[in-house]
């Protein structure tokens, strides 16, 4: 198994536990904690394959993670406010509650 | 493969498993904050210096402290009455072990094919910089207003609404 | 003869490193290093906690520990040899796991600190392309450790502390970073081993620090400011105030972890100062020209003590700040200065060599300075002050 395979295969795993997280759990920043797990593992297949990869820009592969960490940095942010924001109108974060649409 | 990968990979599993099966809130944000720092020596290994340090800086020093003052904002500390894993979780459970034996199935079978080039590429910061102006800069400009604008939105949403009308 | 005194812990290295094979020399020569390290500060460490607390206590007006010792001298050890005899307190509905690892977390970071730091001519650990980003990275993982402390006590006051320190530690993060850009905006390079060598040049004897620059200047009481919050320390001590939150988020904590504490705050301090020290004050460079047969290592921790003892001396003279006082302070005036100065880092870069510069970028900053705080002075009506019960 090539280092690139090993890598590939750490982050497919760490993919599958974040996804697996966002769709069990049952608090709502647990979900956003899978997420971040998805794009923390989407992220080091970006840098894995700029390091293993044919290079014909040496630089494109950790600008697109170093992109992605920003705007993942800023979902982040949003995410956890809505989920504050959630909490205070509904008095719970429990996500199979918080199964109507009404208000 | 050497042995640094190993431990490195199974230090960042273990966290995201932590991070994902505890009972405890708060434990869950530390062990994600344990996978955050397995995955940016990761970055190490890959000698991809800048974005380790990034990672480390961003990740650990402020995403993993705004979950831990959510879960504090939310009263996530106290654990739930009935169970912490929602009622379809076999369902998820399911789709996610689909999801990796698909991914892992398509990396062992065309592993073969991908080119490996063995020197990593030499990125300087200078050239990380010079990067981010010259060819770059509208994406460095976008990042900019976006996170303004999120973080302007995250403060909006999360404020207590004043009686009688919004703020 | 001069050469080697400067050199002498670099020989040493070499030399000691010269018995192992050579497929092991590098991992030795880094192990070697950082055992040095790990050894240097804690001593440091003793004698910075003696030099507080005599110096605290002589601003004071009083004598501070003189039993212990000619001087005190020994008071440390004494302090050493309680903290490592007291029985270790755990409460019974703390949380074990968290509450044992935070001390943990809180040294490692925070020695991780001085891997990069130059303290010599080529005596750094590791020469690091984004050296500075690295000691920020570090810096970032010390809050975690600082929560976990206070909320794995199950204790209302250490939490109340740890959000607080937490709070204070993250604004002012924010101007510690903004107030080293201007730096690297003029050497162009985050690597603390060229920003040093760029201020290792002598104009008419007089060194080119960049403190003697106006745009220096200003990022170096800026960057003292977000130094002292940073590490908790007075004027900036609410998270410990002791007369309002017991100990904060360390109260919970007896015997060694406490120890810990302590000393993960004064080696925090020894790090951002060595820090500072580096970035504006020239690092191991001497102060004058004909000064530079001292050894370049003593000049470092000469400048070092100097910072610890005006942490202490701001300790012992100034009023602690009140959390939303703090938090004002950070957001609405130092950081829009910390901007300010970034614009002009640039003028005076693009403004070219001479006396038009000096010019420009001094009253830039002091009009911003002033107008900003004479702003404030004029909302806050400030008045003859008026007692509602000690008539």
């Amino acid at each position: 198994m090539t280092p690139l395979a090993g890598f590939l295969l750490v982050a497919a795993l760490l993919f599958s536990i974040g996804l697996a997280g966002a769709l069990t759990r049952r608090n709502a920043i647990l979900v956003l904690i899978g997420i971040e797990l998805m794009l923390n593992a989407a992220n080091l297949n970006l840098i894995a394959f700029w390091r293993y990869g044919p290079h014909p820009e040496a630089l494109t592969g950790m600008m697109f993670a170093t992109f992605s960490i920003a705007v993942a940095a800023a979902e982040a942010a949003v995410g956890l406010g809505l989920v504050i924001s959630i909490h205070r109108h509904a008095h719970t974060t429990d996500l199979d509650l918080m199964n109507r649409m009404k208000g | 493969m050497n042995l640094v990968f190993y431990l490195l990979a199974a230090l960042t599993v273990a966290g995201g498993l932590a991070a994902m099966l505890l009972k405890n809130t708060v434990h869950c944000a530390l062990a994600l904050t344990v996978a955050f720092a397995g995955l940016a020596l990761l970055y190490l290994d890959l000698d991809a210096q800048f974005a380790g340090f990034a990672q480390l800086l961003i990740y650990v020093g402020a995403v993993a402290i705004l979950v831990v003052f959510a879960i504090l904002l939310t009263k996530g500390s106290e654990t739930p009455k009935d169970g912490v894993f929602s009622r379809t979780w076999l369902a998820g459970l399911a789709v996610a072990a689909a999801v990796f034996a698909v991914l892992a199935w398509s990396i062992l079978q065309s592993v073969s094919r991908l080119t490996q080039a063995a020197k990593a590429p030499a990125v300087t910061v200078q050239q990380i910089g010079v990067a981010l102006i010259s060819r770059y800069v509208l994406p460095l400009e976008i990042v900019a207003v976006l996170l303004t604008v999120a973080l302007i939105g995250a403060v909006i949403v999360a404020m207590h609404e004043k009686e009688g009308g919004a703020q | 003869m001069i050469e080697t005194s400067d050199q002498i812990f670099v020989l040493l290295l070499h030399w000691l490193v010269s018995f192992l094979p050579a497929p092991w020399q590098p991992v030795a020569s880094a192990v070697l290093c950082a055992a040095a390290i790990v050894c240097l500060f804690p001593a440091l460490f003793a004698l910075a906690v003696w030099l507080e607390r005599k110096g605290l206590g002589r601003m004071q007006n009083r004598l501070g520990p003189n039993r212990v010792g000619p001087f005190g001298l020994l008071q440390p050890i004494a302090d050493g040899i309680k903290s490592l005899t007291k029985e270790d307190i755990v409460p019974l509905s703390a949380d074990a796991a968290v509450h044992f690892l935070a001390p943990v977390v809180l040294v490692v970071t925070v020695f991780m600190g001085f891997a990069v730091l130059p303290m010599g001519r080529n005596m750094v650990l590791v020469d690091l392309d984004a050296g500075l980003l690295f000691y920020f990275a570090m810096g970032a993982s010390t809050e975690l450790a600082v929560f976990m402390a206070g909320w794995s006590s199950r204790n209302k006051y250490s939490l109340l502390g740890a959000m607080r320190a937490v709070a204070q530690m993250i604004s002012y993060e924010v101007v510690l970073l903004l107030s080293s850009v201007v730096v690297v905006m003029i050497t162009g390079s985050l690597s603390l081993t060229r920003i040093v060598e760029a201020q290792n040049h002598y104009t008419w004897g007089l060194p080119h620090w960049y403190i003697f620059t106006p745009w220096g200047l200003a990022g170096f009481v800026m960057y003292a400011i977000a130094a002292t919050a940073e590490t908790n320390r007075s004027p900036f001590d609410l998270p410990e105030g002791e007369s309002e939150l017991v100990a904060g988020y360390h109260t919970e904590y007896s015997g060694f972890k406490f120890a810990l504490f302590f000393l993960g705050e004064y080696v925090a301090m020894f790090s951002i100062s060595g820090l500072g020290t580096t970035l504006f004050l020239g690092g191991w460079s001497a102060p004058f020209s004909f000064l530079t047969w001292v050894p370049s290592w003593i000049w470092f921790f000469s400048k070092l003590m100097l910072s610890i003892f005006v942490f202490i001396w701001l300790r012992g003279t100034l009023p602690r700040l009140r959390q939303d006082q703090l938090m004002n302070f950070a957001w609405k005036f130092v950081l829009p200065m910390c901007l300010l100065n970034l614009l002009v880092t640039g003028l005076w870069r693009f403004l070219g060599d001479g006396w038009l510069r000096w010019v420009v970028c001094s009253a830039i900053l002091l009009l911003a300075y002033v107008g900003i705080a004479l702003g404030e002075q004029r909302k806050k009506h400030i008045g003859p002050r008026s007692y509602r019960y000690a008539e």
